[in-house]
């Protein structure tokens, strides 16, 4: 296929008003963080220095002033916060008790439906394997793969190996797998890798992701894919932040390698192994991309915000994807609310 | 030092850009419609008196198809000095409700879904087509079409393009070498089948593969063969719920259309087994008939821009289509197929100026000399479809022995419609039995 660049001009101004749009605003507020407070310290540093030529006593700050200023450069963030977090939470939440047409109010019927229907039933399930399985996997891995690299020959080729998949989006990860998993009938040229070894091993090529529970499994594959490297990266920085003194006294005390891991290594981390599973967790529970593009929830591969979409703007039932949404909610924040614990506890001990 | 310079240079860079954006926003284009008493627009006289009027058009036609639609009312737009403003979303019936509930509803829509336009009529967001469009659509227009945008006996838009679905597609060369002739009847449809299938080929190929709207091209050959075995007024009350999704009338048809589609020994050809018809794309489907890996892919009129680049789609060219052949001829011809319908969120004269020439046989034959079009407007002069594909679907549609059906899954509630019935249909190629499929279809309609 010819790239007629003249044809799809339209596409390149609209990419380069984005990136004037963008230079133009985050330009503007680093202009605004440097002109303001350089204007205010200097008019102090005026004061200061008319105080002291005409020798009167140095003028105090107010606090007043740095309140305000404080909540000068908040209101943005607590304007956005509250138009774009805090105000469409409690409409979703009073959305989720109405009907598809969000005129009357049903109650709990749309968290009744979620339990009740077979199909909506798989979509937790799928979800709950998802969350129990990517944390885990993601985070063994990382782990595993940064103990195995540290202080090897090549180790930061070695872990850029393994983090560049961090770096493709999901719905890139997706497709990228999908042609890994895709099929051609037997007999013909295989497209697919994994196709290919089954082939080349003498095997009948397989629709990998039709047969359920494999394919979900097999999307499973993917997330791992991607967030392993993130696992490796934070793990692999807290193995390196060990103190060198306790490693050094307990190698004198002659610990076996194994023991090494389990006694001085895995207590040392255990905070920054928390944060990764959590961060994973969450991650997991919200996954939509990856489905989406890889499936689209079809052979029973389906997970909560992938229905969520397609119940809300797909099928017009704002009941129904609205409390789906809620439900997601309220799983995510048990796992905010322990990160946030953790974090806290860190920071006074 | 270095760091307070870069800093400035980041400020000055971002003042810059700010300057340039202005001036990038300065550049629009002013129109002005100084021929408007030119010969060429005599035509465009009665839509005229709205100069300097803007109307914004939303719909899911994009790239190539979109620059044709604005070729296509560059004159009105000359002449009468209405300034079209079309944008064309690949996620518009997600985004079309988000538009206007949020109040920013476009001033037409183009809406491939009798459904989602009925679901607006019902949230009180649609205005009623004016009476100079409701006349020009019924001059234009069959009353099959119509009724498809009339809600309560209100009218709301006439249809723009079309297409017709009850098409197979072959390989009028292969077809020649072999000896085989095209079937005019189920009974010869299915002795082909089972010649080609003797001669070691697999006769049938099919893809319902179709990103996020996977399962809808199986759900298309249901609807067609539901019009065969059970006829129009039984489809009729189908889409509507009137009889339950899960009929006996139309288990018969699904199981009609399996003894095509769950047939190991018809599919699917050049790509595998029965399931492959599950992942194979919807662009895709059709593909091995150019390779002789299959010999007949019923799909829309609209597979005619799928082929590769090169094939000759011509009644003695590589690939062609004909009428999915009726099973009682007696009970006339039944047409499936889809198209939208040029609905309004404003009724301002100038909206409506624009539903009405877009209802005109004017437009009809202005959009089809540019190419890749079908209409039913009755106006749209065969001479000017330039492709034999469209010229086939044209014929067809204006033909008087054609009964017309639309699309049932755009006719159900979404849910439905753009929901289970895909999914399900998912599920049935995938190997689940039809009666467990139907009764879930029927369970998710309420």
């Amino acid at each position: 296929m010819e790239f007629d660049f003249a044809a799809e001009q339209p596409k390149f101004l609209m990419l380069l008003y984005g990136l004037i749009a963008f230079v133009a605003v985050v330009g503007g507020l680093l202009l605004l963080l440097d002109v303001v407070p350089t204007w205010f310290a200097r008019r102090r540093e005026a004061q200061l220095v008319a105080a002291a030529a005409g020798g009167g006593p140095v003028p105090r700050r107010r606090k007043q002033r740095e309140g305000l200023f404080a909540f000068f450069f908040l209101l943005p963030t607590l304007l956005f916060l509250a138009i774009g977090l805090v105000v469409p939470a409690i409409r979703t939440t009073l959305l989720s008790f109405m009907d598809a047409r969000s005129t009357d109010w049903v109650g709990l019927d749309n968290y009744g439906w979620m339990f009740a229907e077979d199909s909506i039933f798989r979509v937790l399930i799928n979800t709950l394997i998802w969350v129990l399985l990517v944390p885990l996997v993601a985070s063994a891995f990382g782990l595993i793969y940064a103990v195995l690299v540290d202080k090897a020959r090549f180790e930061s080729a070695a872990k850029s190996l393994i983090f560049l998949p961090m770096a493709i989006s999901f719905v890139g990860a997706a497709i990228i797998w999908r042609f890994i998993y895709a099929f051609r009938g037997d007999g013909q040229e295989q497209i697919g890798l994994l196709n290919q070894i089954v082939v080349s091993l003498g095997g009948e090529p397989k629709q990998w992701l039709l047969d359920s529970p494999l394919n979900t499994f097999l999307l499973i594959v993917i997330m791992v894919w991607i967030q392993a490297g993130f696992a490796m990266v934070v793990l692999s920085a807290a193995i390196k932040a060990i103190p060198a003194d306790i490693i050094e006294a307990a190698r004198l005390d002659g610990t076996t390698p194994w023991q090494m891991f389990w006694r001085i290594t895995m207590p040392s981390i255990r905070p920054a192994l928390i944060v990764v599973v959590v961060t994973i967790s969450i991650a997991t529970l919200k996954v939509f991309d990856i489905v989406r593009t890889a499936t689209n929830g079809n052979y029973d591969t389906n997970v909560i915000a992938t229905e969520m979409y397609n119940q809300a703007f797909r099928y017009g039932e704002n009941g129904q994807g609205s409390a789906l949404a809620v439900f997601l909610f309220v799983l995510v924040l048990p796992l905010v609310i322990y990160q946030i614990r953790n974090l806290r506890k860190q920071r006074e001990g | 030092m270095a760091f307070a310079r870069s800093r400035q240079a980041l400020a000055v860079t971002g003042v810059l850009g700010l300057a340039l954006g202005v001036a990038a926003c300065g550049t629009g284009n002013d129109k002005k419609s100084d021929n408007a008493s030119s010969p060429e627009c005599a035509a465009y006289e009665k839509y005229q008196g709205h100069d300097g009027k803007k109307v914004s058009i939303y719909s899911s036609i994009r790239d190539i198809e979109a620059d044709r639609l604005d070729q296509s009312w560059k004159q009105f737009e000359d002449c009468t000095g209405i300034d079209i403003d079309h944008e064309g979303s690949g996620e518009f019936e997600a985004q079309l409700p988000v538009r206007v509930d949020g109040g920013n509803a476009p001033d037409i829509a183009f809406i491939p879904q009798p459904g989602l336009l009925k679901r607006f009529v019902d949230s009180g967001k649609l205005k009623p087509a004016g009476a100079d469009t409701k006349a020009m659509a019924e001059q234009n227009y069959s009353p099959d079409w119509l009724k498809y945008s009339t809600v309560n006996g209100q009218f709301y838009g006439a249809p723009l393009g079309s297409n017709v679905k009850s098409f197979v597609w072959y390989s009028p060369k292969t077809f020649k070498e072999k000896g085989w002739s095209v079937p005019t009847t189920w009974q010869e449809l299915i002795d082909l089948s089972d010649k080609i299938a003797a001669s070691g080929t697999k006769p049938w190929c099919a893809g319902i593969e179709s990103g996020d709207a996977t399962g809808w091209p199986a759900t298309d050959w249901i609807e067609d063969v539901l019009l065969r075995t059970a006829g129009p007024e039984v489809y009729d009350k189908w889409t509507t719920h009137g009889i339950p999704f899960n009929d006996p009338q139309v288990v018969t048809a699904v199981n009609q259309a399996g003894t095509i589609l769950k047939n190991e020994k018809y599919v699917n050809g050049g790509f595998g087994g029965v399931k492959s018809i599950a992942t194979t794309s919807f662009q895709e489907g059709g593909t091995p008939i150019t390779a002789g890996k299959c010999a007949l892919h019923r799909q829309a009129s609209f597979y005619a821009n799928q082929w590769p680049e090169g094939t000759k789609v011509a009644e003695d060219g590589d690939v062609f289509a004909f009428y999915f052949p009726a099973i009682d001829p007696a009970k006339g011809k039944p047409v499936l197929g889809g198209g939208e319908f040029v609905a309004a969120f404003a009724d301002r004269p100038e909206v409506q100026a624009v539903q009405t020439y877009l209802a005109s046989g004017e437009y009809a034959n202005s959009r089809a000399k540019i190419g890749d079009w079908v209409s039913a407007n009755k106006k749209l002069d065969l001479n000017n479809v330039p492709n034999p594909v469209d010229k086939l679907s044209v014929g067809i549609l204006q033909d008087e022995k054609t009964v017309f059906r639309f699309d049932g899954s755009d006719l159900m509630p979404a849910a439905v419609g753009a929901g289970t019935f895909w999914k399900g249909m998912v599920a049935w190629i995938n190997g689940k039995d039809t009666t467990t499929v139907l009764n879930d279809i029927e369970g998710s309609w309420k």
